[in-house]
């Protein structure tokens, strides 16, 4: 596939879905002005800070095509950083946000170094069971709430200043970040280190013949996709206000790859829009029925057998797009 | 008493590695054979725990109770190889995660609504009830002690039948190269099905053998599911033997290492700390036994395929 010239008089058709997605979600705090604010606010701050952790793992699902089964491992390791940092006085971002990456990114050096030296189902497995380790250590914490997680003082501060206890004020930062972290990605996957990640998921043997040492590439890429998950914990903490083991249950990793596959599979854009169809699709099933489950399984399973491309993929079909 | 709780502590982990052989034992073979990942393996122990419960409480009596569950289960596992796992075969491993995924969310909601949310529980059964002096001040339950004996008695006849019968036979050379066996006229579906059915009339097996002693609950099989993996993982995809090794090794690690690792601790630091760090290790220490196999070898212990 070649790249089109980046500002082609196609531009804004190609890029129509991204823009059209990041100019309605910087309108929603207008329109919730209407009615139901902070209900709706807290909806798509929710939907923003998944779509992060999701955008993260499209990086390495999508265009690396390892199924890491343990990301939400990374949510945990981001949201605790700023729990058991408030716990101990330090409330500040411009602490906690550095210690929540150094410590997702440290982890995921260290279990990537480790599972990127198998491949397929075991690749699978390895993550799933480093997700469990991290799980039942945060469950060991007993000085950190244990099984019932803590409750944060408040949310951090900056310079000392309260900026995001606002929740319009943590609306826009939540997107700021997601749009940070949207073109950190786009940006990544065009440059050569992306080129080369895409080209392992092709013909990995090809790529290492020519001369790429592969285990290298994936594992930054790996601790890249890591790192920027943890940002997504350590907003989601300062959103609930809450930390608990229950943000990196082995569901949970299983829900980021729903969203990423929801949305279509290395697309970016495509996680962002799958993080919102699941958060939705959840909020909407569980008003009808506390067993929303017994329909999204199905859900889940018919959309593996008969839809292949995800959301984005139907989209396109239905749009003539003819590659779906 | 140190020692007799040693002993003890070492035959509730051979139990725990007897239980995660029984569901690592068909889960390997589904991996090795088919190339498939089944997460939705784990229900089917849960399944199994549920349908003892069930017709124990029908027929008041355990043993007819796990008579009718085997069947079941097996007629479980294989509706949902016909309705579901058998077009997802060819495809790639994120699919099938992904559907087994669902299956999972829809099997445990679906337990809630058929038996409700709360927990059953099934009696021990009076034959097997008690405990059995085995040395001057070692009492165990007996029922634990059937659960290992019936566990140890399937290791051994699932290694006759792999290693000794025509089925077996075709089961190892399914692990080893699937295409090349059904390119010499093995009905490789017909193989698929049987080798399903089994592993999930095994993992139903387990949990029912549990159901008296564990609470039968929804979800019940998602951690044993994930310490599976484990298993699997470290006696190398498609292999009984490495799945059995590994399941002892990783039951009494996981068990020997939340008694003993923080008394182990306490030698090298104060008190408190060792108690804490200890309960922290304690759940990880199989996860980095894991880590440590496989970072000498990558493929597990006794890998199928070379």
């Amino acid at each position: 596939m070649t790249m089109p010239p980046e500002n082609g008089p196609g531009f804004l058709k190609r890029e129509a879905v991204p823009v059209l997605l990041f100019a309605l979600l910087a309108l929603v705090p207008f329109a919730a002005v209407l009615g139901a604010e902070s209900y709706l606010l807290s909806l798509v701050t929710r939907v923003m800070i998944f779509a992060i952790a999701a955008l993260s793992l499209d990086l390495i699902l999508g265009y690396g095509a390892l199924v890491s089964f343990g990301h939400a491992a990374f949510l945990g390791l981001g949201g605790y950083a700023v729990g058991i940092l408030s716990a101990h006085g330090q409330t500040d971002a411009l602490v906690q946000l550095p210690v929540a990456l150094a410590v997702s990114a440290l982890f995921a050096l260290i279990t990537g170094a480790l599972s990127l030296r198998t491949k397929g189902v075991y690749f699978i497995m390895i993550t799933l069971a480093f997700g469990q380790m991290a799980f039942f250590l945060a469950v060991s914490l007993a000085a950190y709430g244990g099984d019932d997680g803590m409750t944060l003082p408040g949310r951090s501060r900056l310079f000392g200043m309260e900026l995001i206890k606002n929740d319009r004020a943590f609306y826009y930062a939540v997107l700021l970040a997601l749009l940070g972290a949207y073109g950190l990605c786009r940006s990544i996957v065009v440059s050569r280190f992306g080129r080369v990640i895409r080209g392992a998921r092709e013909n990995p043997q090809r790529m290492a013949a020519i001369g790429f040492p592969l285990f290298r590439y994936q594992l930054v890429g790996y601790v890249i996709a890591g790192t920027l998950c943890g940002l997504a914990g350590f907003l989601l903490a300062n959103q609930a206000e809450f930390v608990s083991p229950a943000y990196m249950t082995w569901q949970r990793s299983g829900e980021l790859i729903v969203m990423v596959v929801l949305g279509g599979l290395g697309t970016l854009h495509g996680a962002i829009i799958g993080a919102a169809a699941f958060l939705l699709l959840e909020e909407w099933l569980s008003g009808f029925t506390e067993h929303w489950k017994m329909i999204f399984g199905p859900f889940l399973v018919l959309v593996v057998l008969f839809a292949r491309g995800g959301l984005m993929g139907a989209i396109r079909r239905i749009g003539g797009g003819g590659h779906g | 008493m140190s020692m007799t709780l040693l002993y003890v502590q070492t035959l509730n982990g051979l139990q725990l590695g007897v239980l995660l052989f029984l569901i690592a034992a068909g889960l390997t073979l589904v991996f090795g054979v088919m190339d498939f990942i089944n997460l939705a393996h784990g229900v089917q122990y849960m399944i199994g725990a549920y349908l003892a419960a069930m017709f124990t409480a029908l027929t008041g009596n355990f043993f007819y109770g796990l008579a009718l569950a085997l069947p079941s289960a097996l007629a479980f596992g294989l509706l949902l190889e016909f309705l579901i796992f058998r077009h997802l075969y060819d495809r790639d491993h994120l699919d099938q995660v992904l559907a087994t995924f669902g299956i999972i969310l829809f099997l445990n909601q679906a337990v809630k609504v058929v038996w409700g949310a709360a927990p059953l529980s099934v009696p021990i059964p009076e034959a097997l009830s008690g405990s059995i002096r085995l040395m001057d001040g070692l009492l165990y339950p007996v029922y634990r002690l059937a659960i290992i004996g019936s566990g140890l008695a399937i290791a051994v006849l699932l290694g006759v039948l792999v290693s000794r019968t025509r089925i077996g036979m075709l089961v190892r050379a399914g692990a080893s190269n699937a295409p090349m066996v059904s390119a010499l006229g093995v009905d490789i579906g017909k193989l698929f099905m049987v080798v399903f059915g089994f592993g999930a009339m095994l993992a139903g097996f387990a949990g029912a053998m549990v159901a008296p002693i564990l609470s039968v609950e929804p979800g019940m099989g998602d951690n044993l599911l994930i310490l599976t993996f484990v298993v699997i993982v470290i006696g190398g995809i498609g292999s009984v033997r490495g799945a059995f090794i590994a399941a002892i090794l990783v039951g009494l690690v996981d068990t020997l290492g939340r008694v003993f690792g923080p008394q182990v601790l306490r030698a090298l630091m104060d008190p408190s700390a060792a108690s804490q760090v200890g309960r922290a290790l304690a759940p990880m220490l199989t996860y980095i036994l894991m880590a440590a196999i496989l970072f000498f070898r990558p493929g597990g212990l006794f890998p199928a395929k070379k």
